[in-house]
Parts: C-alpha cells; sequence; structure tokens
C-alpha cells in the first residue's frame, strides 16, 4: 500500500488517500455496515457516528503502531481489542457526557464500534506494520472514507424521510419509509448500483 | 423496549420478530450478506450465532453482575465483553471438535467468524441494558438468535433464486442483495403491534 512501484504519488499522501477511494471501507470493501445503517435516520446522527469512529481509528492506529515492534504476533489480535477498547470506552463517556441527545440515538451502537470490522482491519492491514505517522494518516484518510459515506446516506435519508435537514424542516410531506429500516437498505443498495454502473461506463 | 416485566413469551415474540436483530437492528449485517448466498451455509451459521449467543449472554450476564458490579468497575465493560466471548469461543471451538465432531463439521469454520459478529456482542449489552433477570437473559439471547436464523435462511432462499434472474448489469451481486433485504424488512415491520407490542 505505501510504496507501489507504479504509483507516482509520494507515498504518504497515498497512504491518505486509500482509505478515502480505492479502498473506501463502506462501499468499495463492504465492511463497518452496521452502524452505517443503523445511525444513518438523520445527519447529525450519521456525522456524530462518524466523529466517534474516527477518534477510535485514529487513536487505536497510533498507539498500535507504536507498540507493534512489541507485540508478539500470537497474541497481537487480543493486544489490538484491548487497545480500541480503551479508546472505544473513552468515547462512550466522552458522547455520554457532552451530548447526552447523541447517546440516546446511537445507543448500543457506540460500544459496537469495539468490533467494527473497519478498525480492526486498519489495525491489522496497515497499523501494524507501518510507521505511526504513515498510520495516522491512514486512520484519518479511512475515517474520511466513512464520513463521506454516512454523510450522503444520512443526508439522503434524513431528507427523504424526514423532510428536513440537521433538523431544519425543508419539504411538507416526507416519505417516511425511508427513515425506517427499509430505506436504510434501499439507499446503500442504490449508492452501490450507482457506483457501478458509474464504474461500469468509464 | 423489553424489560423484566414482560413475560418470557413475550420477549420471546418481541425479539425475534417485531424487533428482529438483522431486519430491524442492523446489526450482525456483514455475515449476513457475506454467508447468505446458500440455504446450507445460512443454517451452518445460524446454529453457531445460537449457540454462541445463549452462552455468551449468560456468560456476560454472569461476569457483569457477579464481577465487575461488586467491584464498581462496571465501565470496563467494553473490553471484558469482547474478550470474554472471544475466548469463550475458542473454548467452545475445542470442546465441540473434541466431543461433538459432527456438530463441528456442520459449524466449525464459522465459530471463529462469531467473535467479531456485532450481533453477538450486542445481545451481551442489551442484556445488561435492559436490565434482564437471568431467565430472562437466556429467553432474550435466544429469541434474538432464532430470530438472525428465520432472517438468513429465507434471505438466503430468496438470494439462490435471484442469482438466475436477468438484472441489470449494475445491480447484479450486492445492490440486488440490498434492495432484497429492504423488502424482507419492509415485511417484518409488518410485524409491529403484534399482541400489542
Amino acid at each position: 500500500m505505501s510504496s507501489d512501484k507504479f504509483n507516482h504519488k509520494p507515498a504518504k499522501l497515498n497512504d491518505f488517500l486509500y482509505g478515502i477511494l480505492r479502498g473506501n471501507p463502506v462501499l468499495v470493501l463492504m465492511i463497518g455496515l452496521c452502524p452505517v445503517l443503523a445511525v444513518s435516520t438523520t445527519l447529525f446522527n450519521g456525522v456524530g457516528m462518524s466523529v466517534a469512529v474516527a477518534f477510535v481509528l485514529v487513536g487505536s492506529n497510533l498507539i498500535i503502531s507504536l507498540v507493534r515492534k512489541y507485540t508478539p504476533q500470537q497474541i497481537r489480535i487480543p493486544i489490538f481489542i484491548i487497545i480500541i477498547s480503551t479508546f472505544v470506552t473513552v468515547a462512550d463517556y466522552v458522547i455520554k457526557a457532552y451530548s447526552p441527545q447523541l447517546y440516546r440515538q446511537l445507543g448500543v451502537f457506540i460500544p459496537l464500534i469495539v468490533v467494527n470490522c473497519v478498525i480492526i482491519g486498519r489495525a491489522e492491514a496497515f497499523a501494524y506494520r507501518n510507521k505511526a505517522w504513515s498510520s495516522v494518516l491512514d486512520g484519518i484518510g479511512t475515517s474520511i472514507g466513512f464520513l463521506i459515506v454516512l454523510f450522503f446516506i444520512s443526508a439522503l435519508r434524513e431528507f427523504f424521510g424526514m423532510g428536513s435537514l440537521l433538523g431544519n424542516q425543508l419539504i411538507s410531506k416526507p416519505a417516511l419509509i425511508m427513515a425506517m429500516p427499509p430505506g436504510g437498505f434501499i439507499t446503500i443498495g442504490a449508492l452501490m448500483a450507482l457506483l457501478t454502473f458509474l464504474r461500469k461506463k468509464r | 423496549m423489553i424489560d423484566n416485566s414482560m413475560t418470557p413469551g413475550m420477549i420471546f415474540l418481541s425479539a425475534s420478530l417485531i424487533n428482529n436483530i438483522i431486519l430491524m437492528q442492523f446489526l450482525g449485517l456483514c455475515s449476513f450478506f457475506g454467508v447468505s448466498t446458500n440455504i446450507k451455509n445460512s443454517a451452518s451459521m445460524g446454529l453457531a450465532v445460537t449457540f454462541v449467543a445463549v452462552m455468551a449472554g449468560v456468560v456476560s450476564w454472569a461476569v457483569y453482575h457477579l464481577v465487575l458490579v461488586p467491584f464498581q468497575i462496571t465501565f470496563l465493560r467494553t473490553a471484558v465483553f469482547v474478550l470474554t466471548i472471544a475466548s469463550l469461543v475458542q473454548l467452545e471451538e475445542m470442546f465441540i471438535k473434541k466431543y461433538v465432531p459432527p456438530l463441528y463439521s456442520a459449524m466449525g469454520i464459522y465459530l471463529p467468524l462469531i467473535t467479531t459478529n456485532c450481533a453477538i456482542l450486542a445481545v451481551a449489552f442489551l442484556n445488561i441494558d435492559y436490565s434482564l433477570s437471568l431467565l430472562n437473559t437466556v429467553v432474550h439471547s435466544f429469541a434474538v438468535a432464532f430470530g438472525y436464523v428465520i432472517a438468513i435462511v429465507l434471505f438466503a432462499g430468496l438470494r439462490e433464486h435471484l442469482v438466475l434472474a436477468p438484472v441489470p448489469k449494475s445491480l447484479r451481486g450486492y445492490p440486488l442483495a440490498f434492495f432484497l433485504a429492504s423488502l424482507m424488512s419492509l415485511a417484518f415491520m409488518g410485524f409491529k403491534g403484534l399482541f400489542g407490542l
């Protein structure tokens, strides 16, 4: 990933861009789907969740990369899990303290960040093998990729499902189904179909 | 919302159909889309999830109420639950491999996958969040897993047929699977209000 022979972009930039485009966690790799569908009912929830994920991902990438020389191969996964769950616990309590409203909306999905495949996937595939600085960039890039997808899905669902954006009412008769579970599945399905269509056309 | 005032039967209905873990709560989606290409694999996965969910529910309940609460370290529950479930899965795998080989061949390869299945961890968290009693914990964990089995087996059955359907190229594969899940979730919304739940 970091040093591709035929890629002329600087390695650092490449680390950063990987998670946004080619390795977009949700739309390309199909991982970390659960929170994307579950919390994307409003833009506020979607962005809140992305920020929580970004905090955990960047933090755990940094720490895992710093301790990688002292992490024995055989027990690396439990060590990753402990590091990740430390950050998740911090995120959990910070959100609970500063935004009880967001905490109520996200509910069980905050502690569940700990088993989000995006985070453990980046730990295993990148942070465990690369320097701290690259790992932080990778974490930021992947978080932005995650944020973009969650932003679009939650904006679409809030607009069509509740007729509002960030709580400002825009249309009067929304299709409530979009804010409910079926709307989540159909939005991401449509988004994926659109991406496949555009890629084939090119 | 599930709580201790409901009878076990009501908890079962609510957790398996009305609040179906996959189609209503969006948990365990990775395995739901990943494994459901044919009915046989889905059923094995469902069996493994049921087995682990009930065990994990009971063990995490015990760990929470017998260790974390008396020592006032409930803030550690995220880390403790993940590690408990991971080691439990490992232990179960060894146990089944040794004593029940037929069962192992049916669900063996799915057991390690389940460690990172958010449905299992969610069951453990929800049991605590709803502050359920031990009996209700067992019922609730089983019901959630049962809902998972229903959803994944039905979904796999439909997907097997869709492989042969002539659909636009861009829709083939995952996009179509998501549309299908959307329709199933619409159907499951019909259970809302059943027995006043």
